[in-house]
């Protein structure tokens, strides 16, 4: 990155302090920050993604000192006040318990975070490495990896999800497992993809010239030039990994009432339609607000950090 | 041709021998034990040894593995410890329900999808078009059972518009079984009154379960065809003076089909999967109400079997899309 001075520039340069040298030599990064900044805030449907992911993640942390009745988290009962209508008192009515909706719908923003997190930060612990040593090395360790991933990849994922909770059996934790075995390949095909075709390129060549090890190749050159891609599908997949959980969690494998999981509340939910609607209502709104964010937050991503989109977007 | 068809088919299989493999070595570290699940609650030490022995389920795990593949040979697939039945049996029995949605559902996202996807392009820019965005992008947060929720609780419960849930109503007959898809047989038998009832089951679940894809069908139909129609075959049809109408249907769409056929062969496999979900919520006896059900008893067989039966269909459906591909493009060839 750094760029050699010419005399005249690095005479300047010493002249006016160490943050202004510091700044002119990354002028080409501040530059394109810039102008990410500026694609993505001429796209109303990527700010609309940030502010809604923006509130998650601030709903998320401080979930648990805003709600109105804290104690609801889990298993309170209050049988005099069950399944009351929303109002002043509970804004999204209270559930088959008494306990309040809104404070348990406050309270899963908190799990899907988690679950989601989780399960992404699994299947690129799994899928990049695999991804770059297939890609990288080649050969019968390219085949072999890649084969592999085909296996997983020949099934709908919540399928094999659903198997593999048949044989772990039902939890939020086996089924945060399960969806993160059936997430990581597609992390390998995308990094396996992209170090193929970093390898040709000619600074990689430069590298190996000047003696440069595999070690430093794959990690100051080939996993920089990985990450945006990683980070645009990271984003989408943090909708859809939550989106899979709360369906594991209706279908009633994954997380067990009374914990305070969207799915799972609307799995109960279901027995009280059509005459105690809110208790559906809201949870069902939570999980849809969460994942648009997300994925308009990747769309936003993808528009600035793919080159190639870039012109795709202004067609 | 033949040649590329038959190394498609032994990859099938060869997809399927490490998806059973993979499996098996995840049930390796399952600390759950069906027998126990299956003996019930009240069961003695005893009885859940007699059950394990019966299902097989005290052997190395290689042996089960190996007697498993012994049996696929054969056709069975095992037993349910929950049903009793021997696996395949139910999978032909709830199969046909499946696929009848799935397929339903497929011919329902298509016909809706493609002409819009065509007009948003025409359009582009208009009304219609970033309608149609707002409700692609929305369409693919939204969470499938809570949408089939919410559609229960107006269409069937609060208007009484639709059924809430099953085939057919609890009064009616199913119609004599030929292919065992209500909504042919009740056709092929001329049984009108049947026809009608399995419609009116049928509509909800296919339109929940084809919402994703409707979405996703969109907006690649959109994208290829405004690919297409920059081109200059597109310019010169014109210019030589032929309709617009036909321009767009006969020249345009022919070719934006063959990118979004990828995307309709890839959405049959998903919606299998989707199954899962609309099957819960509207009680509709298949294969993924059968799974789900096996999954909530550790019920592993049966899983096992869906889990092969979806992988499948996904894979001859891919094939079947690449061979279309030959048909709509002539300039394919197949190696």
């Amino acid at each position: 990155m750094k760029q050699k001075s010419i005399p005249m520039y690095a005479e300047h340069a010493n002249t006016s302090g160490f943050w202004t040298q510091w700044k002119e030599e990354h002028e080409s990064f501040f530059r394109d920050v810039r102008l990410s900044f500026y694609l993505f805030s001429r796209s109303p449907l990527s700010l609309i993604g940030m502010v809604l992911v923006g509130a998650f993640f601030l709903i998320a942390l401080i979930g648990p000192w805003i709600v109105p009745y804290p104690e609801d988290a889990t298993g309170a009962v209050h049988m005099s006040q069950k399944l009351t209508a929303p109002g002043s008192q509970f804004w999204f009515g209270t559930d088959e318990m008494g306990r309040d909706v809104f404070t348990r719908v406050i309270l899963g923003t908190r799990v899907s975070l988690k679950i989601g997190l989780i399960i992404i930060c699994a299947a690129m612990g799994i899928g990049v490495p695999l991804g770059i040593t297939a890609g990288y090395v080649g050969g019968w360790v390219n085949e072999t990896i890649m084969r592999i991933t085909d296996i997983f990849l020949a099934i709908p994922g919540l399928i094999l999800a659903l198997a593999i909770i048949g044989a772990l059996g039902p939890g939020i934790t086996n089924s945060m497992i399960a969806l993160s075995l059936v997430w990581w390949p597609g992390y390998v095909r995308l990094v396996q993809g992209k170090t193929l075709s970093l390898k040709e390129e000619s600074f990689i060549e430069a590298a190996l010239s000047v003696g440069a090890g595999r070690a430093r190749i794959i990690f100051l050159h080939i996993l920089p030039n990985c990450t945006s891609p990683i980070i645009v599908k990271a984003s989408m997949d943090m909708g859809m990994s939550i989106l899979a959980a709360a369906g594991l969690g209706f279908i009633g494998v994954g997380a067990q009432p009374p914990a305070p999981e969207w799915g799972a509340m609307i799995s109960i939910a279901r027995n009280y339609l059509p005459n105690w609607w809110w208790y559906a209502l809201f949870p069902g709104l939570a999980i849809f607000v969460t994942v648009l964010g997300f994925n308009l937050l990747g769309d936003g991503f993808r528009d600035i950090l793919d080159p190639q989109s870039r012109g795709y977007y202004r067609e | 041709m033949k040649r590329y068809i038959i190394k498609r088919l032994l990859l099938i299989f060869l997809t399927l021998f490490g998806l059973i493999t993979v499996v098996f070595l995840i049930s390796r570290v399952a600390p759950g034990d069906p027998a126990r699940l299956a003996a019930g609650p009240d069961a003695t030490e005893e009885m859940v040894e007699v059950m394990r022995k019966e299902f097989g389920l005290d052997r190395p795990l290689i042996v089960q593995y190996l007697s498993y593949f012994k049996g696929l040979a054969s056709g069975n697939l095992g037993r349910s410890i929950r049903t009793r039945h021997n696996v395949i049996d139910d999978l032909v029995q709830f199969f046909p329900a499946t696929f009848e949605l799935t397929v339903f559902s497929l011919l329902l996202a298509v016909v809706l999808a493609i002409p819009l996807g065509v007009l948003c392009a025409v359009y582009r820019d208009r009304f219609l078009d970033h309608a149609a965005r707002v409700f692609s992008v929305s369409g693919m947060a939204l969470p499938m059972f809570w949408l089939a929720l919410m559609l229960q609780l107006f269409l069937a419960l609060k208007f009484d518009f639709l059924p809430l849930g099953g085939r057919l109503g609890l009064l009616t007959e199913p119609p004599t079984k030929i292919t065992h898809l209500y909504l042919v047989d009740s056709l092929l038998t001329g049984n009108w009154a049947v026809f009608k009832d399995a419609l009116r089951h049928i509509l909800l679940p296919a339109f929940v379960l084809c919402f994703p894809a409707l979405a996703s069908i969109i907006r690649v139909n959109r994208a290829e065809m405004l690919e297409v129609l920059s081109r200059d075959f597109i310019v010169s049809a014109r210019a030589h003076g032929i309709s617009k109408i036909r321009t767009i249907g006969q020249y345009a769409l022919k070719n934006a089909l063959i990118p979004t056929m990828t995307m309709i062969g890839l959405r049959y496999g998903w919606m299998l999967g989707g199954t899962i979900l609309v099957e819960t919520v509207f009680d509709w006896p298949g294969i993924g109400l059968y799974a789900v059900q096996s999954a909530v008893y550790s019920d592993f067989q049966p899983i096992i079997g869906v889990t092969l039966l979806i992988g499948i269909n996904f894979m001859v459906a891919n094939l079947i899309i690449d061979l279309i591909y030959g048909i709509l493009d002539p300039r394919v060839r197949y190696e």
